[in-house]
């Protein structure tokens, strides 16, 4: 009966109910596209590291866990060369086109013989000094063929092959050349290093640091693609702390406005209640149990809403944003969202519980 | 032999604080009630008629005084046996119905037994009751649906579906017209002679007060003599 009077009054004011269940659901999409895409970029990044098939990574001394931030001297690759397991050892560049985007120079030849499948979908490589080759996602996104142009640095790149995407980045060119055009002539953002025996990694490093690049980053790829989760990476973690509380809040005051205009309105429906015998636990009871429906309402709908917001996103801003679907975050984000309500709740909740029967009956 | 009151009061008073200013709504109360008596309150407005009804209906707690509603002494309550006295032993009918909308007729008043603790439909006694108050048809709308005579037919149904000791119906036709009070006031009567229900009825309205047992009438916060 408790649970009718909670349906029943929710579909009483179906706008209110459903502006609230919807300014919880922004909150629960806040935090869903906030993870989704931290996951979604994360993955990304994974899946194109693993494609490169190396085992090593040296990588400039005080470099973020991802992003290849810094260059250091193209010197130390052929020292990398010749020490004792690397059977292929190539350097890149990786320079930066935007906020969320970037271009690398590639070794070609020595990329192509370490990832292995360098597998051009159309077209092929690249030829000559103003020519790139994007990958898969890349070329989807932005509509792009073998032939097409890319505006880079102000200069026009001409497209000569689409490549299956998982392989280290989206738009590449020659080393040498985006050495050239960003200034960076001698220098990388990293090496990558395939060992003749994986299973020496640690081994190797051991041994790379001991001579001579001990200030390096000198990690294996495992350690790399384990270092890319959120965790690792304190100010996303902190961002990521920040919209929960901004959702917490937002959930407190949409909810706390909801059922304070609620308790204010059915003053006369709680005096009624407690005329009846109705007991403060009773009246607290049936206003969280509607915040508890409107939370999981709102859940819902934010959890379609991240959809929205994935499409949006690979609409409005392609090939550089990825979002993830993230159901192991529906219970969490529902959960956040469910403990900012009834905090919420809990202040008119209390109102209604003390509300004197006698006034309440008067209540007009 | 004259059963013992089911409702007592001895020296009743209740002062409310409004601001900083005391304000005597009852001076004094003495009355007994017998079980299966239908009684009438009269009084003009603020002589203290509803908060007499607010006390023994359990809403306020008495100031002084000693007041004794089926056995139980009000003074000694707290809020919780109020509260239970409000489910299990007082049943109120009030002059604007005061049900609640968004609920059904029927399950307004089932969830007046769902409060006091029984849940389950409503037996086939009750049913029979529904059924002589002349709303078994209409049981299965809200109250926006009811014409006003209705909507106090199920108050009432309401307020006796837990078989209260007593039933305090404050103005109940107060804002009915005249058939329909008239329909309401015979139910009361009904209710009161069939099932030997107690009622304390608050009203103005001399031809309703007729309808009582016996007329009590309050003026500035005691009953006259």
């Amino acid at each position: 009966m408790i649970n009718k009077l909670v349906v029943e009054n929710l579909k009483h004011r179906p706008v209110r109910t459903l502006l609230s269940a919807v300014a919880i659901g922004v909150q629960v999409t806040m935090i869903l596209t906030l993870v989704g895409v931290s996951r979604g970029m994360l993955n990304d990044q994974k899946q194109r590291s693993r494609g490169v098939g190396a085992d090593i990574i040296v990588r400039p001394p005080g470099s973020a866990a991802i992003g290849l931030t810094g260059n250091f001297n193209e010197k130390i690759l052929p020292f990398l060369q010749k020490q004792p397991h690397v059977a292929e050892a190539t350097g890149i560049l990786v320079a930066p086109t935007g906020p969320l985007t970037s271009i690398t120079g590639l070794d070609f030849p020595a990329f192509q013989k370490m990832s292995g499948n360098f597998r051009f979908l159309q077209g092929g490589p690249v030829r000559n000094g103003d020519e790139v080759v994007v990958d898969e996602y890349y070329a989807n996104e932005h509509k792009l063929k073998p032939g097409s142009t890319l505006h880079i640095f102000n200069r026009d790149w001409r497209v000569t092959g689409v490549f299956e995407q998982g392989k280290l980045a989206r738009i590449v060119t020659p080393l040498k050349v985006l050495q050239s055009i960003t200034a960076n002539t001698g220098k990388l953002s990293a090496i990558y290093v395939k060992l003749d025996d994986p299973a020496l990694t640690d081994q190797v490093i051991q041994q790379l640091k001991k001579n001579g690049l001990e200030d390096y980053q000198v990690i294996s790829m495992e350690a790399l693609l384990s270092q890319m989760s959120v965790n690792n990476i304190p100010v996303l973690k902190a961002f990521i702390g920040v919209v929960i509380t901004l959702g917490v809040i937002v959930g407190f005051l949409v909810v706390f406005l909801s059922m304070y205009t609620a308790v204010l309105e059915r003053t006369r429906e709680i005096g009624i209640l407690k005329a009846l015998g109705a007991s403060p636990g009773f009246v607290l009871a049936i206003l969280l149990r509607e915040t508890t429906v409107l939370a999981v309402i709102g859940t819902l709908i934010g959890i379609g809403f991240s959809y929205v917001t994935k499409w949006l996103i690979t609409t409005l801003v392609p090939g550089s944003l990825m979002q993830a679907i993230v159901p192991d975050w529906w219970p969490i984000a529902g959960a956040i969202a469910l403990a900012g309500s009834l905090l919420g709740a809990f202040y008119p909740g209390m109102k209604a519980a003390r509300q004197d029967a006698i006034e309440a009956l008067a209540y007009d | 032999m004259i059963d013992s009151p089911i409702i007592s009061v001895r020296g009743l008073r209740k002062v409310y604080r409004t601001g900083d200013v005391d304000v005597n709504a009852l001076r004094g109360v003495d009355l007994d009630v017998q079980p299966g008596e239908f009684v009438a309150v009269a009084g003009p407005s603020g002589s203290g008629k509803s908060t007499l009804f607010h006390i023994l209906g359990g809403l306020t707690p008495p100031t002084s005084g000693s007041v004794s509603i089926a056995g139980n002494d009000l003074l000694a309550m707290t809020d919780r046996d109020r509260t239970r006295l409000r489910q299990k032993t007082v049943g109120f009918v009030f002059q604007k119905y005061n049900l609640l909308p968004t609920l059904s007729a029927r399950d307004n008043i089932e969830i007046a037994r769902y409060i006091s603790g029984v849940s389950g439909p409503l037996d086939g006694e009750f049913e029979q009751m529904l059924a002589l108050l002349g709303i078994a048809s209409r049981i299965n709308h809200k109250p926006r649906a009811l014409s006003g005579g209705e909507q106090q037919r199920v108050a009432i149904a309401r307020a006796l579906v837990n078989h209260p000791a007593i039933l305090l119906a404050d103005e109940p036709t107060g804002n009915l017209d005249t058939e329909n009070s008239n329909a309401v006031l015979g139910l009361l009567r009904d209710l009161n002679e069939r099932l030997k229900q107690t009622i304390l009825m608050i009203t103005h309205n001399p031809e309703a007060a007729a309808y009582g047992h016996r007329v009590i009438r309050m003026r500035d916060g005691q009953i006259e003599k």
